[in-house]
């Protein structure tokens, strides 16, 4: 028995890492614990998956009802409601996906601590869950969509960008939050206030043209803006005024995108520098 | 015999822990004082570690607690990352450190399997061909589909230890797992490890239990204060261990700092009838065990326990008692006498009392001395381990009692 297997090579061990272990196990656990976490959500609770649409939606029908007749913000224009829910939902997908995984790592000490674990994997899992709730909504948003007499387009087609966009901002967004948590407990604290005030930052509530000029630009640093306003072109309003349209020109694109690649930059970073001693902070 | 390959290498291996005397836990204290997290206190837990372990070889780490033993084995588990140094493996490495870790009390048993699987490196599709066997072998056919929130604790038990024996691997790491569970359970690591010795897997135990090394390891290392003290066979590295641990709770002033030396042993010794001491008691006689301790100083509370062993290092019962408690703690300098009356329905033979104080209710041993007294046991009819007090009775019908009673 011993000397059936060929002899594997005698290979250096260079302890924990973000990805350690191997790409394929990586894949494999990463892809395991969303879906059975999601599976637990879903078949877990007696509503099950209907909790995870009635956060967004309850949230929707107030502001409907806030921003149509109270401050018939939305009432002049047509597809308004449309908009309002496919942001909506879109946002609650990065919401989750980020404050779910700040305290992910944390969480996860037993496996963290006595396994061999890829770190990485357990915030990614948080942010794949929620994709798969958010592409389950959007079945629904979908149907809304249609029922509203949006008619489909062929640019829907290009819907995959803004919302590859979005999940690889908030995936990276989730790996620096839950590495940071580990050392800074009020990461949690600071990153609810946080995902509140980039709820009002992003074209959901308004459309970006009720905004006075000057202080779309700001709103427009945010990388959130350009997706949501893009996805709302593609998706509902061909006439609207796209991303570039409304900071005058594809440089005006550029802090947005800088402030973008910064992020998942030093998210990759602060995860890559603290993933080996992660099991120490703990 | 020929010269296996190496399985495990390393080399150097440095591994030092940054103990911060002021925890900066939140954004806060670290703006208000920004220097507060250059306090660190350097704790060198590893310091030069290098050993080999050959394939198929069961490997023995022994050291106390606070040795590096720990470290060491996490180190080897890429649970840690050292400093300086390097470690080679040829093959896959499971470490099992503690039963059951990664287990989702949501998910049910099937789930958890697989997950768990993965986890040690299986394929997706490797561990749901395992499934069966896995979930045979912990007996739990009819609860595959529960929740493990919905387990016993003894289930838990067995499907832990079930999946750690499916996973496979070339090399594994184990921790102490043996010590869990109850006696029957630690029977079935017991005969699983001895196969997977059989086997011919490579093994690395870390431990602090000197009669595990010596019934199952083929080499062992010794390793105190961050240092490999020897490496050799279990039998001597057993020696110098206990060597070590009665030195540190013994008589000199040098040991004075650990929290080890604050009981030290004057003396054991089986007494008979008249006080003296004896090497032999008859089998029926009580057995007058007598041990004095000494108090170095103000301990709260003591648990006093004994463990017998035969010759062949079969423990046969294990004894003991709490000294002093929190409300009445036991003063510094203080001699304390323990005296054990203990019935002998032992078989003739040999036999060893392995003495170990610890802190009353915790698990922080003060104390172990292996072998502090043996003697012989002689006489009686007893075959096997002891002679159990016991009633026969024997009921034999008178053949026609048709109705009922025949028994036998």
């Amino acid at each position: 028995m011993n000397a059936s297997p060929p002899n594997p090579e005698l290979r250096e061990v260079h302890g924990p890492s973000a990805l350690g272990g191997g790409r394929r196990r990586f894949v494999d656990l990463l892809w395991l614990m969303s879906v059975t976490e999601f599976k637990r959500v879903y078949f877990g609770t007696v509503l099950g998956y209907v909790w995870s649409l009635v956060r967004p939606l309850m949230l929707f029908a107030v502001l409907l009802f806030v921003f149509t007749k109270v401050f018939k913000v939305g009432s002049n224009l047509p597809y308004y409601p449309v908009l309002l829910l496919t942001g909506i939902v879109l946002y609650t997908f990065f919401q989750e996906a980020t404050t779910n995984s700040v305290s992910s790592v944390v969480a996860q000490e037993g496996v963290v601590r006595k396994t061999q674990f890829p770190r990485l994997v357990i915030p990614l899992a948080v942010a794949l869950t929620a994709a798969f709730n958010l592409s389950l909504n959007l079945v629904v948003v979908l149907g809304f969509v249609l029922a509203w007499g949006v008619e489909p387009s062929w640019s829907w087609l290009l819907l995959p960008i803004p919302f590859a966009l979005t999940f690889v901002y908030a995936a990276a967004i989730s790996m620096a939050l839950s590495v940071l948590y580990v050392r800074f407990r009020d990461v949690l604290i600071i990153w609810t206030v946080a995902a509140q005030v980039l709820f009002y930052a992003t074209p959901i509530l308004y459309p970006v043209e009720a905004v006075p000029e000057t202080y779309q630009h700001l709103i427009f640093l945010n990388p959130l803006a350009p997706i949501f306003e893009q996805v709302r072109v593609w998706a509902i309003e061909p006439g609207a005024p796209s991303a570039i349209d409304v900071v005058g020109g594809a440089a005006g694109l550029l802090p947005a995108a800088v402030i973008y690649v910064g992020v998942c930059i030093f998210a990759v970073w602060i995860f890559n520098r603290d993933a080996p001693r992660i099991a120490e902070e703990l | 015999m020929p010269v296996a390959a190496t399985a495990i290498e390393v080399e150097g291996l440095r591994k030092s822990f940054r103990i911060p005397t002021h925890r900066v836990d939140s954004l806060k204290e670290r703006l208000v004082r920004p220097f507060a997290a250059r306090d660190y206190r350097e704790l060198r837990a590893l310091d030069g570690i290098s050993f080999d372990v050959r394939q198929g070889e069961f490997f023995g780490i022994v050291g106390r607690n606070g040795s590096g033993k720990s470290t060491l084995l996490k180190l080897l588990a890429s649970i840690y990352r050292a400093d300086a140094g390097s470690i080679r493996m040829r093959g896959r490495l499971a470490p099992f450190i503690e039963l059951g870790v990664g287990f989702n009390a949501e998910l049910t048993a099937r789930e958890n399997v697989v997950l768990n699987g993965v986890m040690m490196g299986l394929t997706p599709n490797e561990t749901r061909n395992r499934l069966d066997a896995v979930i045979a072998f912990a007996e739990l056919e009819e609860f595959i589909d529960l929740k493990l929130k919905n387990y016993s604790s003894g289930m838990l038990v067995r499907l832990a230890f079930s999946v750690m024996l499916e996973a496979d691997a070339d090399i594994l790491l184990i921790d102490e797992v043996l010590a869990v569970g109850d006696a029957a359970f630690q029977q079935k690591c017991a005969d699983a490890f001895r196969e997977m010795k059989a086997q011919g897997k490579t093994i690395i135990l870390v431990t602090h239990e000197m009669g595990t090394v010596e019934d199952y390891c083929h080499r062992a290392m010794l390793i105190d204060d961050g240092h490999i003290q020897h490496v050799g066979e279990p039998d001597e590295v057993g020696r110098r261990y206990l060597r070590m641990n009665f030195e540190r709770s013994g008589g000199d002033a040098s040991g004075g700092v650990e929290g080890d030396s604050d009981i030290r042993m004057l003396d054991a010794r089986i007494e008979d009838a008249a006080g003296g001491r004896a090497a032999s008691v008859e089998h029926g006689e009580t057995i007058r065990l007598r041990v004095e301790l000494e108090s170095k100083r103000e301990v709260a509370g003591l648990d006093v326990g004994f463990i017998v062993t035969n010759a062949d290092g079969i423990g046969v019962s294990q004894l003991g008692t709490t000294v002093g408690g929190k409300d009445e703690p036991v003063g510094a300098g203080r001699h304390i006498g323990v005296s054990v009356d203990i019935e002998n329905p032992l078989a003739a033979g040999r036999y060893f009392i392995h003495c170990g104080v610890s802190r009353a209710m915790t698990p922080d041993v003060l104390l172990y001395v292996h072998n502090c007294v043996d003697f012989v046991v002689f006489g009686g009819e007893a075959r096997g381990l002891v002679e159990l007090e016991h009633e026969i009775e024997v009921v034999i019908g008178d053949g026609e009692g048709s109705d009922g009673g025949g028994s036998l």
